[in-house]
């Protein structure tokens, strides 16, 4: 029964590891992702050419790269040019770059989704584009990226365990610690799967919450 | 305020047309006089090869009605929305209640273009209702948020309006509880809750189902009879003919004939326009 005991004892560790590392790490990341997303959606849809290019290419490159990558230039690569980041600043760097990037193609969908006369309604009201963007457009893209944008942060959360690999202490590094000190490597590590498992259904159900405020709105 | 003035919706909310006190809240602020109030000179614009507007002219008074027919495809909603800048033209120039004389011929500024919708409001085919407002949010966004009006004042004007089109009880539903006619004359008191001096009116009926039509042309009916100045594009001849005091037949980007309501339906000069009433008038000959 001592591995039962080991189980038991290492649950809040990895717990905790999970709500002071996973999570904080995720949610940050994820904030600071969708506000360069939105900056890049506008980019990309901008008729600007050379704006548009540039965040085209943005998407392009972090699309087409590695995170695990991505991480490593940034913590371990950036030094060598003499810029050192701490790795709770490097990861967060690299994640919201990450979200970032894929986050910007859901917005800018979720904008395009919305019917041209909703701008034009705006317009003869009186607004700018600014002022119609923020209070008609984003509102009604919400809703459309909700279920996506749950997509991607799900797909975050799990995600940061490779900041394990860059020394944040997260529950994956917590995890690999206690494994290494115990050898119980198999019930440690579905330990961890279980408890990331746990988080996901926690968030699963409050992209619910969040989709169902959305929908009041719309016929059903 | 007594505690029954902001909404009467209590009483079944029904159009029960203005009560003595104060001014009918579906009154223009600008009493009809024999000014110009907009016009339009030499409107042109293409998309690609296609020339949609050659050189199109229109002048409204104040408190006229003028309605523009025409078979789709003539030009007249790209007259109409070149009236507020929703449309850019090539060449032409726009001016409303005195303001400057927009030239579309040269690169025209945000300033400008803000300046020429100020002075004026639209009525959409599709209504273009905010989905995610309710129907007073959708009313009082325009004077809140872009004319700076206090929110209470907005949103006693707002019921007022809307209970005089009959909408009272609909103040807090949102557009997808309404019907198509609910919806357009929401859309109406939208146009109307920015105290335009002009009325733009797309189609307003086109998207609706017939029996929905006249509860909306009702409303636009009493809108030209306070004295109202809107310029309507509109398939709807019974309205062309009770409501217009000008009516204009459009074909191929050109104004082919214009006149009293009287004269283009009983004894049109040009043949098109002749072909184009019978088409609508009598279908099945």
């Amino acid at each position: 029964m001592t591995e039962w005991q080991l189980v038991l004892d290492s649950f809040w560790p990895l717990f905790w590891g999970g709500l002071s590392g996973t999570i904080p790490l995720a949610v940050a990341s994820f904030a600071l992702g969708l506000v360069i997303a939105l900056g890049v959606a506008l980019m990309r849809i901008s008729r600007n050419r050379v704006l548009s290019s540039i965040a085209r290419c943005y998407i392009s490159v972090i699309r087409g790269t590695p995170l695990l990558v991505q991480l490593f230039v940034i913590f371990y690569g950036m030094p060598s040019i003499g810029i050192t980041i701490d790795p709770w600043p490097s990861a967060i760097i690299a994640f919201s770059l990450n979200v970032g990037g894929y986050a910007a193609e859901v917005i800018r969908a979720a904008i395009l989704s919305v019917p041209k006369g909703q701008w034009e309604a705006g317009y003869t009201i009186g607004m700018s584009p600014g002022t119609t963007l923020t209070r008609l457009i984003l509102p009604q893209a919400a809703r459309v990226s909700v279920p996506p944008l749950s997509n991607t942060f799900i797909s975050l959360v799990k995600d940061t365990s490779l900041a394990s690999l860059i020394l944040v202490t997260e529950m994956f590094r917590v995890a690999q610690q206690i494994a290494a000190f115990s050898r119980e490597f198999l019930l440690i590590y579905i330990e961890a799967a279980l408890i990331y498992w746990l988080f996901c259904l926690v968030l699963s159900s409050g992209q619910n919450l969040i989709e169902k405020r959305l929908d009041r709105y719309v016929a059903h | 305020m007594s505690p029954t003035d902001r909404d009467g919706s209590a009483n079944d909310g029904a159009a029960n047309g203005s009560d003595a006190s104060g001014p009918d809240p579906l009154a223009p602020d600008h009493a009809p006089d024999d000014s110009v109030l907009l016009e339009a000179r030499g409107i042109r614009k293409s998309f690609g090869d296609n020339q949609v507007l050659r050189s199109i002219d229109l002048e409204v008074r104040r408190g006229e009605v003028v309605v523009l027919i025409g078979p789709s495809g003539s030009g007249k909603t790209t007259v109409l929305r070149s009236l507020n800048g929703l449309e850019t033209p090539d060449a032409g120039t726009v001016s409303i209640a005195g303001g400057p004389s927009l030239d579309f011929a040269t690169p025209v500024s945000k300033a400008q273009r803000y300046a020429l919708r100020d002075r004026s409001a639209m009525v959409f085919q599709q209504h273009n209702l905010f989905p995610h407002m309710t129907v007073i949010e959708n009313v009082i966004e325009g004077p809140v948020r872009v004319q700076k009006v206090p929110k209470s004042r907005a949103v006693a004007e707002a019921s007022a309006l809307l209970e005089r089109v009959g909408l009272a009880e609909k103040r807090d539903a949102y557009p997808f509880e309404l019907s198509g006619g609910q919806q357009q004359r929401v859309g109406i008191v939208r146009a109307l809750s920015l105290k335009p001096q002009l009325l733009l009116f797309d189609e307003p009926t086109s998207a609706l189902d017939p029996e929905l039509v006249g509860e909306v042309l009702q409303v636009i009916k009493e809108l030209a009879d306070e004295g109202w100045t809107m310029v309507v594009v509109t398939h709807e001849l019974s309205f062309a003919r009770q409501a217009a005091d000008e009516v204009l037949f459009m074909d191929g980007g050109v104004v082919v004939e214009r006149g009293a309501p009287e004269q283009i339906f009983t004894k049109p000069t040009e043949e098109r326009t002749r072909r184009f009433l019978d088409r609508i008038l009598r279908p099945l000959d």
